[in-house]
């Protein structure tokens, strides 16, 4: 008896779509274990899981609030990997995105909403951007591999924020390191009374259109395409690839830019260290299980929002460990790859 | 040159090797499994991993040296599940390597979190080992305390170099090895199971990886924390291109890292007005830089990233 | 002249792959001391039957006999112990490494460290004895394709192998390095050596061979002895029906030149140089055919005429457009085709619909502002498609699905829609089959019969005759000599192909 593997011609389209779907439950039923092993009636947990997350009005407010930058990550991932530029450096754009429109944010008390929210926004924007810049130019000038520099460029900026807040710019009431608080004209609208659903999740939505149809109907998605299947047929092909992987990187930093002062602006209304509990590598899980596709992604980040926000709510009722909910996150995504396989693959057993 | 200054050089100099020692196994590992054709970024979930299973076999049982067996082990299952889906599913290797590193990373501060923190309000820690040292070659002045008044591990560290090296360009597993990362299809063609290889290749990395985990908690600080790793695991990646995916050079980027990681300690400790992250991003800062330097002429192994798919 | 003796039998061996079979119950006998040839077109089954005699593949069904007793390999290190060595097309060394860590890969040993000097050692006696020279500590990117397929024997021979397969082995080599190879062929004949030769050639099974085996479309159809058969007779077993091996070629008048390259220089990947002071033009109207066994600069000729690579010193020119330092977009606003001799690799994005790779040079002709029409696009990628004859049920399904001769018929349709001034072909011919062959030479004396120019890279001489108005050579990024075809004497054009002569207008 032996195992025989043989690539089918077409990747299986029900597979495909069933792929996340059954991942997801495979990583619920293993993560099931640890969660039994602490202690906990697993059914109970998720049941507290769903019900914290999606249960009540409230909850679910809550959900899309986590929902928004993770959102605004995936999608920023998402892009980047679509012509292989592998920016695991989203959580650094986030945090710089967020520094850079909170230094405008803070002293912007005489210019109206109207004014000063999409100057944030964009200096956001330009914030995440900068800081996605540099890793893709020296990629594309001295082949550096942005894996480790964008990587290795989240703990700079990290560090560099924390040594910002933690020095000329502490709050002086508090002692605290964050940023003094923003004005109120940055502040994002609450759109849902006796919520925190903010104006970013909006925003956040748009982005996604935005990002659909440049895949979908754009030139430049067009071109993206290309250069993340083979990059040296497209160049042949007359396409500038350099100049467009920069573009897709800044775009793309710009994009986790947002996520951060999103939530400077519509949670935090400081600038501080913990803006993220590392939303740009959720990102990563959400682009992968999101198959880089838009509604993909858009699913994927729902999904992890519920996960998020519900295994903090599990916590706080059963006492698992919120470490518990990146566990699970990666355990989706391994279980994915796992199912990406079959979808390419067909395995049958043979007599020998 | 007043003994103050002697004193401070010493104490750096000693302090880089101690540093330097889990960026050493890390790396070390690293190269094994690029040499045979994985990019591994699962690396820094196995050092995660290590540091916490080391800590937490090494504290209930009292044994450190069975913490760093412990930790060893679990290497080489996260070794195993990287092999499985890099190797046998072909999956994406940068992806399958994030998805092991998130999810190692919850999962080792889980398992700290359900086992350890019911104790009590104080935070459980070990004696970290101590270090062993070589008697009369301690006394030399200056050398005798940097090299010679180190930790086990540190020790067994700078044997596995040479060793590496030995075995890697000497013999004909290492041969074999290379073949594989370079050219795979040749491999085969020549008689190497290229999946077996790169299996084992990737239960070395994860098992040594685990190891410089373990020491972080069980010799550097005697502690498990979120973050312990302060993402050494990345930095290992990087070294190993500056090291040119060579044993020897590794040596010498493990040495450079922890060379400017113990300056950045120490100026903290003189007291400048400056904010101490400063110092904290300089050795990152300076990785990146080393990185861009010998970008142009590294020369990694031609298979690197590429899966091998079977015929059969 | 051989024994009787049989010492490698093949019966009824299956072997299949997604969507096709590549062998059809094939049965291959193998005397011992013969030369025997493995004759058949391109994806006939011929390196599949022998990749399943080497321990590479198993085959579905049938059974394998070596020295009469059966066996079943589950890798080559089970073929290798039965001494059997097999010489790939495509050569199985590590560029990284030198000739002795190749040879000595993978070979079952006692000794866990090298033992480099007595391999050194044994390298050079079996160089020797069987007129294989090489140095042993050279790096194999150092090697030429000749050299490089001598250490390919010396694997073989290092570990004793009696039978010994080669596949094509001499697609790579100039006229006279085939001459060598088959002296070093007759000398293992002479020494019991017992040889498998695939080719699909006919000259050379005919020159070398003791018995013949023809494959078609997966099924042996014959096995002959060559003193029995003739290249006409072999033709026919090997395509089925009655092949004419002349194309005709009517008379064109020449226009202005298309294409002008004056002394132009440039280094290849590692900084060599590979073309020295090159120039010739093309005309509308005609084919130029550059010949040259490859490796001699034709790929980065291609490179520099697409604006994939730059030129050291010299001048291009397009239609009496300055293109010296164009741009791949540059060449492709200017209306000059390409067909890469990597299909794969630079021509195609093999993950992407068919739809894309059809339109991937004219979709800025479908764009409104930013946004594509992929509508208007589909249109004409469809019309494209069933034009030039690709064969697939939905354009939107994944390049990938498509067999060889379909991708670069996909190829041509893209670039020949487009009514290029200019063509650039290289290797279009390559590993195709018969029919698809002939369909791309067809159409490429099409262009040429509606004025365009074409400039043909190819290193299948007989392309090279049968198509173009005039021949360069090209030997170690030199033209060694332009002629006109009418006037030219094959001899003359073997010695430009291997440097020793130079001629013609320059």
């Amino acid at each position: 008896m032996e195992v025989v593997v043989e690539k089918r011609l077409l990747p299986s389209r029900s597979l495909s779509i069933a792929a996340p779907v059954l991942s997801t439950l495979a990583a619920l039923l293993i993560s099931a274990v640890p969660i039994y092993l602490g202690g906990v009636n697993p059914l109970y947990g998720y049941t507290q899981l769903l019900r914290g997350a999606v249960g009540t009005k409230l909850a679910l407010t809550e959900t899309f609030v986590i929902f928004a930058p993770l959102l605004l990550c995936g999608i920023a991932v998402a892009l980047a990997f679509t012509c292989k530029f592998w920016n695991i450096g989203a959580e650094g754009q986030l945090y710089c995105g967020g520094l850079i429109g909170s230094l405008f944010a803070v002293y912007a008390t005489s210019i109206p909403s109207v004014i000063a929210i999409p100057v944030m926004m964009i200096l956001g924007f330009v914030g995440g951007a900068a800081w996605a810049a540099w890793p893709a130019i020296l990629k594309v000038k001295l082949k550096v591999d942005e894996v480790v520099t964008t990587l290795l460029g989240n703990w700079v900026m990290t560090y560099a924020v924390a040594a910002i807040l933690f020095g000329p710019w502490k709050n002086p009431v508090t002692g605290w390191p964050e940023s003094p608080v923003i004005s109120d004209t940055t502040n994002y609208p609450i759109l849902i009374p006796g919520s925190r659903f903010h104006l970013g999740i909006i925003i956040a939505m748009l982005v996604a259109v935005v990002f659909y149809i440049i895949i979908r109907k754009t030139k430049w998605g067009f071109e993206l395409l290309g250069i993340g299947g083979n990059p040296t047929a497209t160049n042949a092909a007359g396409i500038n690839v350099s100049r467009q992987i920069i573009l897709a990187a800044v775009v793309s930093g710009g994009i986790a830019g947002l996520a951060g002062i999103g939530q400077v602006a519509g949670i935090e209304f400081h600038m501080t260290t913990d803006i993220s509990p590392g939303f740009g590598y959720t990102g990563v899980v959400i682009a992968m299980v999101g198959a880089l596709s838009p509604i993909g992604v858009v699913l994927a980040s729902f999904l992890m929002a519920v996960i998020v926000q519900g295994t903090q709510a599990m916590h706080r009722a059963t006492g698992v460990p919120w470490a518990l909910a990146e566990t699970i996150q990666g355990i989706i995504l391994l279980c994915l790859l796992v199912g990406l396989f079959f979808t390419k693959y067909k395995v049958r057993l043979r007599m020998r | 040159m007043s003994i103050l200054d002697i004193t401070l050089i010493t104490g750096v100099l000693a302090a880089t090797l101690r540093l330097a020692t889990p960026l050493i196994y890390g790396t070390i590992g690293e190269t094994f499994s690029e040499r045979a054709g994985v990019l591994n970024l699962g690396i820094e979930g196995m050092m995660l991993m290590g540091a916490s299973t080391g800590f937490l076999v090494g504290y209930s049982s009292g044994n450190l040296w069975l913490g760093v067996i412990a930790a060893a082990m679990m290497g080489i299952v996260l070794g195993l599940i990287m092999a499985f889906l890099t190797v046998s599913i072909g999956a994406q290797q940068h992806v399958a390597g994030l998805g092991l590193t998130i999810a190692c990373s919850g999962f080792s501060f889980y398992i700290y979190r359900v086992t350890i923190e019911k104790v009590g309000g104080v935070q459980p820690h070990v004696e970290p080992f101590a270090t062993i040292p070589i008697p009369y070659l301690n006394q030399i002045p200056i050398i005798g305390e940097v090299l010679f008044d180190q930790h086990a591990l540190a020790y067994l560290g700078l044997i596995l170099v040479p060793v590496s090296a030995f075995i890697l360009f000497r013999t004909r597993f290492g041969l074999a090895l290379r073949a594989v990362g370079e050219n795979p299809n040749a491999a085969a063609t020549a008689g190497i199971d290229v999946f077996k290889m790169r299996y084992l290749c990737l239960c070395i990395a994860g098992a040594l990886s685990a190891i410089g985990g373990a020491w972080l908690s069980l010799a550097q600080s005697g502690m498990f924390l979120p973050g312990l790793t302060q993402g050494r695991g990345w930095v290992c990646i990087a070294l190993v291109v500056f090291a040119n995916w060579s044993p020897l050079r590794v040596l010498a980027g493990a040495l450079l890292f922890g060379g400017i990681d113990a300056v950045q300690l120490s100026l903290q400790s003189v007291g400048w007005q400056i904010p101490y992250q400063l110092f904290l991003m300089l050795p990152y800062v300076l990785t990146i830089a080393a990185l861009i330097a010998v970008s142009r002429r590294a020369r990694a192994p031609a298979a690197l990233l590429s899966s091998y798919k079977r015929e059969d | 002249m051989g024994s009787d003796e049989v010492i490698v039998e093949m019966i009824g061996i299956v072997k299949t792959f997604p969507g096709v079979t590549a062998n059809d119950h094939v049965s291959f006998r193998l005397k011992r001391g013969e030369i025997h040839a493995l004759l058949g077109e391109n994806g006939a089954g011929k390196t599949t039957l022998m990749n399943v005699l080497y321990g590479m593949y198993r085959p579905d069904d049938g059974e394998i006999r070596v020295n009469g007793k059966r066996v079943l390999f589950d890798s080559p290190q089970d073929a290798i112990a039965m001494r059997i060595g097999m010489i790939h097309q495509h050569f199985m060394l590590v560029p990284a490494m030198n000739v002795i860590e190749n040879v000595i890969l993978g070979l079952r040993s006692n000794r866990f460290v090298i033992d480099e000097a007595s391999a050194d050692k044994r390298i050079m006696e079996l160089g020797s004895t069987y007129g294989l020279k090489v140095e042993p500590h050279s790096f194999i990117w150092q090697l030429s394709v000749g050299e490089q397929q001598r250490v390919e024997i010396l694997k073989a021979v290092y570990r004793e192998a009696h039978i010994l397969i080669l596949d094509e082995p001499t697609a790579v080599l100039t006229p006279n390095e085939t001459k060598d190879l088959f002296r070093i062929l007759r000398r293992m004949k002479d020494e019991g050596k017992s040889i498998v030769y695939i080719s699909h050639k006919l000259e050379e099974v005919m020159e070398i061979s003791d018995t013949i085996t023809v494959l078609r479309n997966g099924k042996a159809v014959a096995n002959v002895l060559k003193k029995d058969t003739n290249k006409i007779d072999l033709a026919k077993m090997m395509v089925g029906r009655e092949v004419i091996f002349t194309l005709s070629k009517p008379p064109t008048k020449f226009g202005e030149p298309v294409l002008q390259v004056s002394n132009i220089s440039t280094l290849n990947d590692r900084k060599m140089p590979a073309l020295r002071n090159v120039s010739f033009d093309v005309k509308g109207g005609e084919i130029l055919g550059i010949a040259g066994v490859s490796g001699n600069g034709q790929r980065e000729l291609a490179d520099v005429l697409t604006g994939r690579r730059k030129v050291t010193e010299g001048k291009i020119t397009v239609c009496g457009t300055n293109v010296t330092d164009a741009t791949p977009r540059d060449m492709v606003d200017l209306n000059v085709g390409f067909i890469p001799e990597d299909r794969v690799g630079v021509g195609l994005v093999m993950n992407l619909p068919i739809l894309n790779n059809a339109i991937i040079k004219k979709y800025r002709d479908f764009s409104k502002g930013p946004l594509l029409d992929y509508s208007a696009a589909t249109d004409y990628a469809k019309r494209i498609v069933k034009e030039f004859g690709v064969k697939t049920p939905n354009i939107a399904y994944p390049t990938r699905t498509l067999s060889g001769g379909n991708l670069q018929k996909l190829i041509l349709a893209r670039e020949l829609a487009r009514d290029p001034t200019l063509l650039i072909a290289s290797q279009p011919t390559r590993g195709l089959d018969v029919g698809a062959t002939e369909e791309i030479r067809a159409r490429l004396l099409d262009e040429r019969g509606r004025g365009r120019g074409v400039l043909l890279i190819s290193e299948d001489l007989d392309e090279i005759l049968s198509l173009s108005d005039r021949i360069a050579v090209i030997f170690q990024g030199e033209i060694m000599g332009i002629v006109e075809t009418e006037n030219a004497k094959l001899e003359d054009i073997g010695l430009m192909m291997a440097g020793s002569k130079r001629m013609g207008e320059n």
